[in-house]
């Protein structure tokens, strides 16, 4: 398998020596690290433009109408229409509200998923960092989410925020536990966390065919918890509370309720890209083990195009399910955490280290 | 039952109900101290059983002021409306059906809101439709409202 | 020495606080404003608030002529337009004897249906939306359309058509109502398997749904709680069966009686009349005879003096006119029966122990129209 072309690790050598050969050491590193901070930056903001557009688009198209089509050749340009909109927005101060916190708590969403976004590779080569424990990195860092959510409703001042809060609180934490035991399902059969092994790992097929049934499972529970965790779909009772109010975001307005609406745009975009990563082959073409003519036609599309295919895909599904279910009542949701998903993903566990060591997979 | 048949039924449980003629229902008018005991019976008595009052209403007919009860049997599919008069405009007062058949509860309050005849013994008789302080009752022929009525 | 000074010590488990569910509310379907009490999330007691939108209709009535009222029936309980306006047709033509042509009869009834339909599809929409699956919002409301179309090509508008008036119709059907109908009719018969794919089946609506807010049959004729709320629980309402009026009784449609009582039965009534509806309307669409479209009436009016009262199903239960005539061109009294005034006292009585979130699943599936309650 020839990836030279679209190998990304020989480009990186080439900033990397051609800034230590020019600067000092440490300038160097804060050239570097200036340089990936804004193109993370560029990247998050852009795709979060993109995907709120996505989102109304598909969401148009399932109900039978078209959507925005007005701002910009098909509507394209809705997004920045609404930016402008959030930035021209009053930021309303509460009076007793803790403001310290209030102000926080979206730069702390906001940070938890930019931590996230930094693992993930997106091509040969192209990702910020990469650990050995890539997957534990990640679910560590978004679980930070809770805390911003959390602080958020707390400092509110209002009975209704704090309400929202807590059950989103322990809706996020409680899903948490299924998708780090999923994601385990996966790193037995892969034998390793770090991101780029497991992406190569797939070179002969993708996990979720090499681990066929166990592997399966795991996706399944990966994406109904994913979808939990970030609080979309049949589970956005926090915050899309006709019931109440608008959840623990209540009392933000302006730009800090714009952060607060893109970050779960891109922790949408995170559990997916973990899930394209892990399940389905990250940039890895589509292989089979043994056609290497078919792998070879399928390595001329480039690794980049394959992992936003693969990415934009489960965006997709989630998107589906979302304008297609109704919502799940609070007790529903956390008995279907603890009494459902977390059995079955034991039970799977167990089975995929059976097959792992008896070596029935792919 | 037929009509004849409940009429005498009627009589007999209160004699002093006064027959009125109705081209469509079987019509008594009720003394008001008489009302409650006879709805008990009425809903009880498995002959009867009139287990539906499909319609409450007050009128207001100048001399005096009436409610309307309709109501009707689910098992017998017999029919009976009943009247109940009180001629004091100002309190005047009759006793409540709520205990009975629980429909009568919002619309009794709708009675008071806009009639202004209160029921004694009801659990909540506040006005329904109009606001709190809202003084006078609008659907009596002698309300004068010089803001929201106009007369041609 | 100081004394010790004890506080009292709130009990925490057993607070109670109140919540508003305003006037302006996504959930309540109008202008309703619901005070709940709660402890945690258990809702243990609700007192509506209405009179938002009272317009006085009754008082406005008494200096109206008959055919004047016809249009503010049309704003009451306005899915259900129609039927409001036939109830004072049938009552002015009943107090006056006058014999309408079958004509008339036949096309009353097949727009009655419609509407029916029309106004389930309404509730469909804003069900499926209250309980979170926004899609069905766009699907009832695109199969609505098709109604909206045959009505407006008969009589010029969408909603609040007063078409009927005592003695008749206002003008003649369009000449290609039959062909439209019986193509909205085949349209939707396909249709409605798509809302049973979408909403019925789906697991989390049914769990949802089964077994939250039971009304008994006792409670149902206690609260007088009709249409097909009334009728999931067993309580056999069904004016047009009981006291038929137009050509019902000439018709074979079922009555379907629920028996447990609870949301996703209120659910499944609907979703059945639906197809009752349809069905009576096919039986009928061919046949309408020939004639006139009104009976000859006088120019004014006058009832003789007396009581009158009509009974008519709409949509959401028994309205009920009852009018008090002294022998004048305007009633002396006339008074709505509302439907959905019973509807929403039981609602207190059937939602204390559950969520809030059953709460607007109890209020979707009781399916209210505020202005009909306030008139």
């Amino acid at each position: 398998m020839n990836f030279s072309i679209y190998d990304f690790t020989s480009f990186n050598q080439w900033i990397d020596k051609f800034l230590y050969d020019n600067l000092p050491a440490f300038w160097a590193l804060v050239v570097e690290m200036t340089i990936i901070g804004l193109a993370v930056l560029l990247f998050y903001a852009l795709i979060g433009l993109f995907l709120v557009y996505a989102e109304r688009k598909v969401c148009a198209f399932m109900q039978n109408r078209v959507g925005p089509n007005r701002v910009g050749p098909y509507g394209f340009f809705q997004t920045i229409a609404d930016l402008f909109k959030l930035l021209m927005k009053e930021l309303v101060y509460i009076k007793n509200a803790d403001n310290l916190l209030f102000n926080i708590a979206p730069f702390i969403v906001i940070c938890a998923s930019f931590m996230a976004i930094a693992a993930i590779p997106f091509a040969k080569g192209l990702h910020a960092i990469d650990f050995d424990i890539g997957i534990l990195y990640v679910i560590a860092v978004s679980s930070l989410g809770v805390v911003g959510i959390l602080l958020a409703g707390w400092s509110s001042n209002n009975k209704y925020s704090l309400i929202g809060a807590m059950r989103s609180g322990a809706q996020i934490v409680s899903y948490e536990l299924s998708v780090g035991l999923s994601l385990v399902t996966i790193i037995i059969l892969a034998g390793t966390m770090q991101f780029s092994a497991i992406v190569e790992g797939q070179a002969n097929g993708w996990f979720i065919f090499k681990g066929h049934i166990p592997a399966f499972i795991a996706f399944v529970v990966f994406l109904i918890s994913s979808t939990a965790e970030t609080n979309r779909g049949p589970f956005d009772l926090a915050e899309a509370e006709s019931e109440l109010t608008a959840g623990f975001h209540t009392e933000y307005s302006g730009i800090k309720f714009a952060f607060f609406f893109l970050a779960e745009y891109m922790n949408m975009f995170i559990v997916a890209s973990i899930a394209a990563t892990v399940f389905l082959g990250g940039w890895m073409p589509f292989h089979v083990g043994g056609w290497a003519g078919f792998n070879h036609i399928m390595d001329f599309i480039p690794p980049f195009i394959w992992y936003i295919g693969k990415t934009f895909f489960v965006i997709w599904v989630m998107m589906w399910f979302k304008w297609t279910f109704p919502r799940l009542r609070i007790d529903q949701l956390l008995t279907l955490e603890w009494k459902y998903l977390l059995p079955i993903n034991l039970v799977n566990i167990l089975i995929m280290a059976f097959i792992v060591l008896m070596g029935w997979h792919f | 039952m037929d009509n004849a048949v409940l009429k005498e039924r009627i009589l007999g449980l209160v004699p002093d109900a006064e027959y009125q003629e109705n081209k469509q229902f079987l019509t008594f008018i009720i003394p008001p101290a008489k009302m409650h005991d006879l709805a008990f019976k009425l809903k009880s008595e498995s002959d009867l059983a009139f287990d539906y009052l499909f319609c409450l209403t007050g009128v207001d007919m100048v001399k005096f002021l009436e409610v309307v009860y309709h109501l009707e049997s689910t098992t017998h599919r017999h029919q009976l409306e009943l009247k109940v008069r009180t001629e004091d405009r100002v309190n005047g007062a009759v006793d409540t059906v709520c205990d009975i058949w629980r429909t009568a509860e919002f619309p009794e309050r709708e009675v008071f809101d806009l009639l202004g005849i209160r029921f004694n013994n009801h659990p909540d008789l506040r006005r329904i439709f109009l606001e709190e302080g809202w003084v006078g009752h609008p659907l009596r022929k002698d309300y004068i409202d010089e803001v929201n009525i106009v007369e041609f | 020495m100081k004394e010790v000074i004890h506080l009292p010590v709130q009990n925490v488990e057993e607070e109670e606080y109140h919540i508003n569910m305003g006037p302006q509310h996504p959930s309540t379907h109008g202008v309703l404003r619901l005070v709940v009490s709660l402890q945690g999330e258990i809702v243990k007691s609700l007192k509506p608030h209405c009179g938002y939108i009272h317009r006085g209709i009754e008082k406005m009535c008494e200096k109206d002529t008959y055919p004047q009222i016809i249009h503010l029936t049309d704003r009451m309980d306005y899915f259900s337009a129609h039927i409001n306006n036939h109830a004072v047709c049938l009552l002015v033509e009943k107090a006056l004897e006058i014999e309408v042509p079958d004509r008339v009869k036949y096309i009353r009834t097949i727009i009655d249906e419609l509407t029916r339909i029309n106004s389930h599809q309404l509730w469909w929409c804003s069900f499926g939306m209250d309980l979170g699956a926004l899609t069905c919002f766009f699907y009832g409301l695109r199969d609505r359309e098709k109604i909206l179309d045959i009505f407006e090509e008969s009589f010029g508008s969408r909603l609040l058509h007063s078409y009927y008036t005592p003695g008749g119709l206002m003008m003649d059907i369009h000449p290609d109502f039959q062909k439209n109908v019986k193509a909205f009719i085949k349209y939707f018969r396909k249709k409605i398997k798509d809302y049973d794919n979408l909403l019925t089946g789906n697991i989390i609506m049914q769990e949802r749904t089964k077994g939250i807010g039971i009304l008994t049959r006792e409670d149902a004729i206690n609260y007088g709680v009709t249409g097909p709320s009334g009728r999931a629980s067993g309580f056999a309402c069904d004016v047009r069966k009981r006291h038929p009026y137009g050509v019902y009784d000439k018709v074979e449609f079922r009555e379907i009686l629920g028996t447990k009582g609870d949301t996703f039965e209120r659910y499944s009534m609907r979703m059945h009349e639906m197809l009752e509806s349809m069905k009576i309307i096919e039986q009928l669409i061919d046949n309408i005879p020939a004639g006139d479209y009104s009976a000859k009436m006088k120019a004014v009016l006058k009832l003789p003096g007396g009581e009158y009262y009509q009974r008519v199903e709409t949509a959401r239960g028994e309205l009920g006119v009852y009018v008090v005539s002294d022998g004048n061109k305007s009633p002396f009294r006339i008074k709505f029966r509302s439907p959905n005034l019973s509807n929403l006292n039981v609602l207190d009585h059937i939602s204390r122990g559950w969520k809030i979130a059953d709460l607007v699943a109890i209020g979707a599936s009781m399916d209210f129209v505020i202005p009909d309650i306030d008139r």
